[in-house]
């Protein structure tokens, strides 16, 4: 009975967390249409998840392109099947790993960050305060992030897909022999709009999630420094396993035929 | 910390309200509880308008839940609260912002905005209600900020690079920006050295009567609640036990209220160990 007792306690635990994330993510996205925008906050968090995110987002697609290059190389040689390499790198790019990846390290940047800045916010009474100066703290705290989230994201993996197809082309131009302008035709042979438009639908996607998981645990974080702590890594993990369930969804939705 | 009977209170002050002046806010049957900790059980108090009433408690003993229901961030199990006869507890948010619009509020902490300069802070609730423009704003920050004691150089510091002293000034000057007509203190003078509580004292003193503001406070500190109360009221096992002008505070003859006043580990309140309310 204990292990029935058990298996129940914890599923009503996951079914209460999950009824709690929608209706907060639902209560901010609504307090965020049905009245003003502020887009000085909306500004301030553009800047810092979009264009100081770009470093991190920057670096790990280059590395991850000339990696795919490599690998692929060392793989496909033994078929020379050494001409799939460009379309391999591009589609990986922009289908999979431009995404994915840009949403895990955005998540441990930026998730943290808001975990842990509207924590601090909420265990100041900060945002008890915004309440009593009769501003709503999701329509002025939680809206811009979510917003910001969604919209940045895309215009990352964008930029991510264009810095992994430049890593695969370093790498198979300058070790692996391959002529210049013959791997970036190689590349947009097989390219099509949809993989591109795949990834940043994901993109978007992983941007709302990370940021709303962001949000909710900080906005709720309880007990000072600690429960500050333990919201930021509650907000990065839940965004890390979001994201992967959320890709396969958005794979299955796109290309499952 | 010393008493400091030379300084004028505000019970030697003429009052500016008559002594039945109408209840500002009033309280009744207020419960709230937290899982199996009930922290407000049945509580009645009425604030009389242009009084300022202080809550005398214990640590844990609900002083803050009773304060943040007021302020509609703490929604209470059951009770009423009436502001100006208008009902908070239950209300829409449409009517709660419009109700919040009376208040101001300085919190514990200050609880100051820190991605924001000081004249921000100062001047949120004008510019979040759209009272004013930016450079308005600005102006009326500053003549606020000069209210509190602080120069124009203060304006463009952010709360980080502010002393504790001067972060509870910049939190009063945000409370009374939109000259409100309630004002609520959370432990003014927590964290203060006793020369600095007293400066906040006399400023929460000064402006709540020019205002002419209704003042509910909150503290466990006596030498802040002699300076700044009209009323006092004692707030024990989440109930009001004893409410009165506060030049009775010595002679209450009440025994809870003799041992919190005088700060006496024994008597009729058994201290436990509970957590903070």
């Amino acid at each position: 009975m204990s292990l029935l007792a058990a298996i129940g306690r914890a599923t009503l635990a996951l079914l209460s967390t999950v009824g709690a994330v929608v209706l907060f993510a639902l209560r901010a996205v609504a307090s965020g249409l049905t009245g003003r925008l502020y887009w000085r906050q909306l500004g301030r968090q553009i800047l810092e998840m979009g264009y100081f995110s770009l470093p991190v987002v920057g670096l790990t697609a280059v590395f991850t392109g000339m990696v795919l290059a490599l690998q692929s190389y060392t793989g496909f040689a033994r078929f020379e099947a050494q001409n799939a390499i460009p379309t391999i790198v591009v589609l990986s790019m922009t289908r999979e790993l431009g995404p994915v990846l840009a949403g895990l390290m955005v998540a441990g940047r930026v998730g943290a960050s808001i975990a842990a800045e509207l924590g601090t916010m909420r265990v100041t009474e900060q945002i008890d305060a915004l309440t009593t100066l009769a501003t709503d703290p999701l329509r002025y705290l939680v809206f811009p992030r979510l917003l910001a989230g969604t919209l940045m994201l895309p215009a990352l993996v964008l930029v991510a897909d264009v810095i992994g197809v430049m890593g695969g082309w370093l790498v198979s131009v300058y070790k692996l022999g391959f002529g210049p302008i013959e791997y970036i035709n190689r590349s947009f042979e097989h390219l099509e709009t949809q993989d591109v438009v795949s990834g940043l639908v994901k993109a978007a996607v992983f941007g709302f999630l990370l940021t709303l998981m962001g949000c909710y645990h900080g906005y709720r974080s309880r007990g000072g420094a600690q429960g500050v702590g333990a919201a930021t890594t509650r907000a990065v993990v839940s965004a890390s396993i979001l994201i992967l369930i959320a890709n396969y969804v958005v794979t299955e939705l796109f290309f499952a035929r | 910390m010393p008493d400091t009977p030379t300084v004028p209170t505000l019970a030697d002050r003429p009052a500016t309200a008559p002594a039945a002046a109408p209840a500002k806010i009033a309280i009744r049957g207020l419960v709230k509880s937290f899982g199996p900790k009930r922290v407000l059980r049945g509580l009645d108090l009425d604030v009389p308008e242009g009084r300022s009433l202080v809550v005398i408690g214990g640590s844990g003993s609900g002083k803050s839940v009773l304060i943040k229901s007021v302020l509609g961030i703490v929604p209470p199990d059951a009770g009423s609260i009436r502001v100006d006869g208008q009902e908070l507890v239950g209300a829409s948010r449409a009517d709660l912002d419009r109700a919040r619009r009376k208040f101001g509020m300085l919190f514990q902490g200050a609880a100051l905005f820190d991605s924001l300069p000081v004249w921000e802070n100062v001047a949120f609730g004008l510019l979040a209600r759209r009272l004013v423009d930016r450079r308005e704003a600005r102006e009326r920050a500053i003549a606020t900020l000069a209210r509190v004691g602080l120069g124009p150089e203060a304006a463009d510091l952010y709360p980080a690079e502010l002393s504790g002293g001067m972060q509870k000034r910049v939190g009063l000057a945000r409370a009374i920006a939109a000259e409100p007509e309630i004002l609520f203190f959370d432990e003014p003078t927590t964290g203060l050295d006793p020369i600095m509580a007293d400066v906040i004292n006399e400023l929460i003193r000064d402006l709540v009567s020019e205002l002419g503001a209704t003042a509910l406070s909150i503290t466990h500190d006596m030498a802040s609640v002699r300076k700044i109360a009209h009323r006092v009221a004692m707030l024990y096992e989440g109930k009001i036990i004893w409410e009165g002008p506060v030049e009775r505070l010595d002679d209450s003859g009440n025994p809870y209220v003799d041992q919190f006043v005088h700060g006496r580990a024994h008597g009729p309140i058994k201290v436990g160990v509970e957590r903070n309310g």
